[in-house]
């Protein structure tokens, strides 16, 4: 027997896939171009910067803010569709 | 006017400012005390959180840090902004839903255990007071430097101040007193570093700046290098840092920063969720202007400092060099009586000591600012010590009067609770006001713990206390205990007991004791989800608590169900 899934457990499943998007970002700019493959990028130049070191001292930090306001952005809207936003 | 006028001129002022929003904004009752009634706009609260966080460890030696350590400093700059995209995505909209205080409001509730609670309510306890301890030293330091006055009175003039606007402002108090702390520092912070910008790459702005070209149009960075690379010093761009390491740190500090109890509970001060998830980006935004400036002052403040003094005559030095002399923070030894300096990295060589700090403190006299930019950064190092004090504190108070007294208690008035809050805050601020004046040997190593036991303690249970149904008290509290227990005993071994074995080759598959929170954390994660599934399911009522606290509508004020 089976059920079809509620709108509370498809909105939990929307919202963790988007939470997995985002993160994996998060970890490829820091954790991925900032260290693990920091020197294969530190050969390309990005004006007076090594690519590398750019993503490890200012890149990763600015796709941080960015990928903040994407998820506010991303999450209202799917508050909205499943009408579980506060007004 | 002269630079002790000004100095004391700007602090005064801004010291008049905090006093005077103290007053106009003091806290009436337990919502306004813990929460500021929990209607702050995202805006202020990104502001105040912006403020709350940066310490004076942010302001005063981060820069420092990366001055001489390069790449390796990254951990720093990536660690301490990365952990707030796991506080927006994972945490901070949840627990503001769930709608309560505290952490361990959260905690007791949602693992239906007051024992949970009291764990959760050590951990806080301890992770605020190691931090608080720094910040008052911070003030202290600061005051004996600027203002010629001992660290002692300077400590004791921080305790007046906090206590003021802490105790009786309350979370109400405080959260608009950083609004104007962080317009403070950021603008000290960047008034210095705009104008070193200009002189060494003509661009006005650091951050680009730093990837700018000296005059000689060879770009800063590897100018730096070449520079570092004679002297026998590692490549600025370079690193001496394993990766595992390296990314052992980062994650330890971006978990650690997600699991700050003053950070987390600025979330609690919005009216929604909504805005919850906003203010943290706007938070993070704020920071991102300090924290992306840092690295900039760090290469320039290193590059400055060797052109001025290496292989410079000893009696021909910038004045800025012999003024902070005088403060010890930088010292002078001609080892081989040639009458000049060299900086090497040789350290039998080496005849130049120059103190983190020097790079954010002395950046104005190096740059040959005027005497009001010396004064205007004081007051920001102030405002950055003394807000994420304050923030501390409230921490401190809360976990006293609501996590201990109101749990056990619960019968006491609103009016009781209050004033036990304002006695707790104000016995805090004493005590860490000792400490600011008698600091213990270890100030620089508990930072490491403050870090190490945010992230195996808080993060993991927190977080799966939103994002699993299954996780129940049996298995929060194993799992809390045993990655406090290992990452505690990790770090004690290897700061307290052998720090002679503290050693890349003595540490446990090349981890830190900086970089071990991460694996507390993963122990705490196996240890939770392994008890959990081993023991009874959580009760119906946490179920539904869980479902609720997924969902954003109907989140009332903070409020005491």
């Amino acid at each position: 027997m089976s059920t079809s899934p509620t709108k509370m457990e498809r909105y939990w499943k929307k919202n963790l896939q988007t939470l997995a998007i985002l993160l994996s970002f998060w970890f490829l700019v820091s954790f991925g171009f900032g260290i693990i493959w920091v020197e294969e990028l530190n050969t390309i130049r990005l004006g007076g910067f090594k690519l590398g070191f750019w993503f490890a001292q200012q890149g990763s930090i600015y796709t941080f803010v960015l990928l903040i306001f994407i998820y506010v952005y991303r999450m209202n809207a799917l508050d909205r569709e499943f009408k579980v936003n506060e007004d | 006017m002269d630079l002790l006028t000004w100095t004391y001129l700007l602090v005064g002022v801004t010291f008049a400012l905090y006093i005077g929003i103290a007053i106009w904004s003091r806290a009436g009752s337990t919502q306004e005390f813990y929460v500021a009634g929990g209607g702050v706009s995202p805006l202020a609260n990104g502001l105040a959180t912006a403020a709350d966080w940066m310490s004076a460890a942010s302001f005063m030696s981060m820069a420092g840090i990366i001055s001489f350590s390069g790449y390796d400093g990254s951990v720093y700059l990536m660690g301490w902004t990365g952990g707030y995209v796991l506080l927006a995505l994972l945490l901070a909209p949840y627990l503001r839903k769930f709608g309560k205080f505290t952490v361990p409001d959260f905690v007791g509730d949602r693992f239906y255990s007051n024992k949970a609670r009291v764990v959760a309510v050590i951990c806080a306890l301890f992770i605020s007071f190691t931090y608080v301890a720094g910040q008052m030293r911070g003030v202290g330091i600061v005051f004996s430097r600027y203002l010629e006055l001992p660290i002692e009175w300077g400590v004791v003039i921080g305790m007046a101040i906090v206590f003021f606007y802490a105790v009786l402002g309350g979370m109400k108090g405080i959260t608009y007193t950083q609004v104007a702390q962080y317009c403070v520092l950021i603008f000290a912070y960047l008034v210095p570093a705009i104008f070193i910008s200009m002189q060494l790459t003509g661009n006005p702005i650091p951050q680009l700046g730093l990837g700018g070209e000296v005059a000689d149009g060879v770009p800063l960075l590897d100018k730096l290098d070449g520079i570092l690379a004679d002297l026998g010093f590692e490549e600025y761009t370079a690193g001496k840092k394993s990766i595992p390491d390296l990314f052992m740190i980062t994650l330890a500090l971006m978990v650690g920063t997600a699991g700050l109890p003053h950070v987390i509970v600025r979330f609690f001060t919005v009216p929604k969720v909504r805005d919850a998830r906003l203010s943290a980006g706007y938070a993070l935004a704020f920071i991102a202007i300090l924290y992306t400036a840092a690295p900039a002052v760090a290469a320039f403040g290193i590059y400055n400092t060797i052109q001025s003094t290496s292989e410079k005559s000893i009696n021909d030095l910038p004045p800025w060099v012999t003024n902070w002399q005088q403060t010890n923070l930088i010292g002078i030894e001609d080892k081989n009586g040639d009458g000049k300096i060299q900086y090497l990295a040789d350290p039998a060589a080496n005849e130049l000591r120059i103190d983190k700090d020097i790079m954010v403190l002395a950046s104005p006299e190096i740059a040959a600012l005027p005497n009001w930019v010396v004064g205007l950064v004081a007051a920001g190092a102030m405002a950055a010590a003394l807000s994420t004090a304050a923030g501390l504190l409230l921490v401190i108070s809360t976990s006293i009067s609501r996590d201990l007294f109101k749990t056990f208690q619960p019968g006491i008035s609103d009016k009781k609770e209050l004033r036990i809050a304002r006695i707790a805050a104000a016995g805090a601020v004493l005590l860490a006001g000792y400490f600011g004046i008698n600091p213990p040997g270890f100030v620089a190593e508990v930072v490491a713990f403050a870090f190490g036991l945010a992230a195996s303690s808080f993060f993991p249970v927190i977080l799966l206390g939103i994002f699993s149904t299954r996780i129940n008290k049996e298995g929060a509290i194993a799992g809390m205990i045993a990655g406090l227990v290992f990452t505690v005993s990790y770090i004690s071994y290897f700061k307290f007991i052998s720090p002679e074995l503290n050693t890349a080759a003595h540490w446990w598959w090349g981890i830190s004791p900086e970089g071990i929170g991460s694996l507390g954390m993963a122990l705490n994660f196996v240890v939770c989800y392994g008890v959990s599934y081993l023991t009874p399911a959580p009760p119906k009522e946490v179920q539904q608590l869980i479902q609720e606290i997924r969902i954003p509508k109907g989140a009332g004020k903070a409020i005491d169900h």
